[in-house]
């Protein structure tokens, strides 16, 4: 039995690590390895959008339902444009539709940072941020992709992300500069979600062979963008950083928390209770 | 319908009113819009209250039986068409309270009032969405009500309310599309497990469709006066003959049976005969008995306080910030 170190601990080398998926397991083959990076970028939006849309009817207050549901929107539709693309670069057949419903768990591509719970409303906000932080840069840089279709797709969302952004960095920097309670709401929300950030920048077999190809960027030359948003918004938001330097990872591996699963139960109950029904 | 059973107040016969009051009706008379720094009698300005707030409310407790289904939609492109529709029940929730507050009451006291269980919101969002059907029928059956009742709105007298209506009405119609088109792929191209969704759908949701106009006219004791102001246009009965003659042929397209053995196309009338819903569960569910009003009101109860302390953080950091440039610009002088 390997040791849980090996995938546990930052420095691990995922590609090595048993039991994930590598470019080698996957036949080597470059198209393979694109496919699986744009499930990644699909899965980070889809199972966001998903958790946001939980919070249809429930926000603190009316625009907070509106805007909720309308960056969900941007991220739903984001999803089906990065799928629609997986299945196509795959080449099996597969829509967008079914990559989201008829995969189990541990084929989900996204970040463990999306899947986190709701929590309160601030935590919500805080996930929020860290992704969006870390998703307009990676369009920025996709945009010139040698791939068409991803610059695409990429300049399209990119428009829609940087207003969740400027968004969800000034409802931080509100609510961290607003009374005790919402800052310590805010700074617990940080503390919680600061080791799962670390994946965002953590590149694998996949994550190289993209790079090499040009068809995206190494996701490590995204950190000091993401840094210098973060450092900023804190600081306007008189919260902390956190100190500790663990982080989580497997997310884009599939390895995925407790969480997914019930989200995907909830996502794919209908698909997997009618099988080839159409909706 | 959004608004039922709104109580109207102070009516009056021609030779009761004062002068002024006479000419506020003259006004009305002649199709002229109120405004909200016009004189208006208080009567007229509590019942738009009631039945604006009682509309706003319904808005945005309407998000939750379909809310409930947003993370099952069973395709991406249903899960998006489903959120964009929820997402402007909200807005229209924001423009009612909007049109509200020109009457001279916030938000706040509005929800309040609804939290404490002194307002009330419509009958038809006591109902559960059970299953995926239910989201087809409450597009096609309660925005289809919803947008009869509103359509005649948008020549309400009061300009706010109007303005509001003509907006949303635009919206609308994008809801009832979106329903049938659910219930079109279940019936016309589903499997029989489908189409028997979509009928047990219809099943329980027809009567409570029905019920959405309100009582009917022999029982409506407010409608006079709120129709004499044009707050109201046409009477609950003329409405639910108007949705149930549009609704007929559209279920008989999709296959589907009206609950309703008595449904039979009346030449006299030029319209259908069909039965009455049953009052005694209407009164039920207005009085709180209905299968989810204990749910719905602590949704909405628990995101409200649940909340206070976001509220409570933005009010904060807006007085900072206005503190701050305050001192700013005293440096400054
Ligand atoms: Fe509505
Ligand atoms: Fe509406
Ligand atoms: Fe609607």
């Amino acid at each position: 039995m390997p040791s849980l170190t090996d995938v546990m601990t930052a420095d691990a080398d995922l590609t090595r690590a048993p039991g994930i998926r590598t470019i080698a397991a996957l036949g080597a083959a470059p198209e393979n390895a694109f496919a699986e990076w744009l499930c990644r970028m699909g899965d980070n939006c889809l199972i966001l959008g998903h958790r946001i849309s939980e919070w249809c009817g429930h926000a603190p207050v009316l625009e907070e339902d509106i805007a909720l549901a309308n960056t969900a929107l941007d991220l739903i539709g984001q999803t089906r444009l990065w799928l629609d693309l997986a299945g196509e670069v795959e080449g099996k057949g597969r829509s967008a539709d079914t990559l989201a419903y008829l995969r189990d768990a541990a084929q989900f591509r996204n970040v463990l940072l999306v899947e986190r719970p709701n929590g309160d409303f601030g935590h919500t906000l805080m996930r929020q941020f860290l992704f969006d932080a870390w998703h307009i840069e990676m369009l920025r840089a996709l945009q010139s992709s040698a791939d068409p279709r991803v610059a695409g797709i990429a300049a399209k969302a990119a428009k829609e992300v940087a207003y969740h952004l400027e968004r969800s960095a000034d409802l931080v920097i509100r609510l961290g500069d607003g009374t005790e309670e919402s800052r310590a709401r805010m700074q617990t929300a940080l503390d919680r979600l600061w080791p799962y950030t670390g994946e965002l920048f953590m590149g694998d077999a996949v994550d190289q062979a993209m790079a090499e190809a040009g068809i995206a960027p190494d996701p490590a030359s995204l950190r000091a963008a993401w840094d210098s948003t973060v450092a900023e918004v804190m600081a306007t938001a008189t919260l902390v950083r956190p100190g500790g330097t663990f982080q989580h990872r497997g997310g884009k591996q599939g390895r995925h928390t407790e969480a997914l699963g019930y989200i995907l139960a909830d996502m794919q109950f209908l698909q997997r209770a009618y099988p080839g029904a159409v909706w | 319908m959004y608004a039922q059973m709104v109580k109207a107040e102070g009516a009056k016969a021609r030779e009761e009113m004062s002068e002024q009051e006479r000419a506020f009706q003259d006004r009305i008379d002649r199709g002229e819009k109120i405004e909200p720094k016009d004189w208006m009698p208080e009567g007229y300005r509590k019942t738009l209250i009631r039945q604006i707030g009682q509309h706003a409310h319904s808005e945005i407790v309407g998000q939750l039986p379909e809310g409930n289904w947003i993370t099952r939609a069973p395709t991406l492109e249903r899960k998006a068409i489903l959120l964009a529709k929820v997402q402007d029940e909200a807005g229209h929730g924001l423009y009612l309270y909007s049109a509200a507050e020109t009457l001279g009451v916030s938000r706040d006291e509005l929800l309040a009032a609804l939290h404490g269980g002194r307002m009330k919101y419509s009958s038809i969002f006591n109902y559960p969405t059970l299953t995926w059907a239910d989201i087809g029928m409450v597009g096609w059956l309660v925005d289809g009500a919803a947008i009869m009742n509103q359509v005649q709105l948008q020549k309400t007298s009061y300009g706010p309310y109007s303005r509001a209506m003509i907006r949303i009405c635009k919206e609308e119609s994008f809801h009832q599309r979106q329903g049938y088109d659910i219930l079109m792929k279940m019936c016309l191209q589903g499997t029989p497990e489908q189409k028997a969704m979509a009928q047990d759908a219809m099943n329980r949701f027809w009567y409570p469709a029905l019920m959405m106009f309100g009582p009917p006219d022999r029982d409506s004791v407010h409608s006079a006066q709120s129709m004499q102001w044009k707050i109201k246009i046409n009477t609950n009965d003329e409405l639910r003959q108007k949705f149930v003659d549009q609704t007929v042929p559209q279920a008989e397209y999709l296959g589907l049976t009206i609950p309703d053995p008595k449904l039979k196309w009346n030449d006299a009338k030029g319209g259908y005969d069909f039965s009455e819903p049953d009052w005694t569960e209407f009164f039920e569910v207005i009085a709180g008995n209905g299968p989810c009003n204990t749910e719905r009101m602590e949704a909405r109860i628990t995101a409200w306080e649940d909340g206070a302390w976001f509220r409570k953080g933005l009010m904060a950091h807006a007085r900072k910030r206005d503190a701050r440039r305050a001192a700013a610009r005293l440096a400054a002088e």
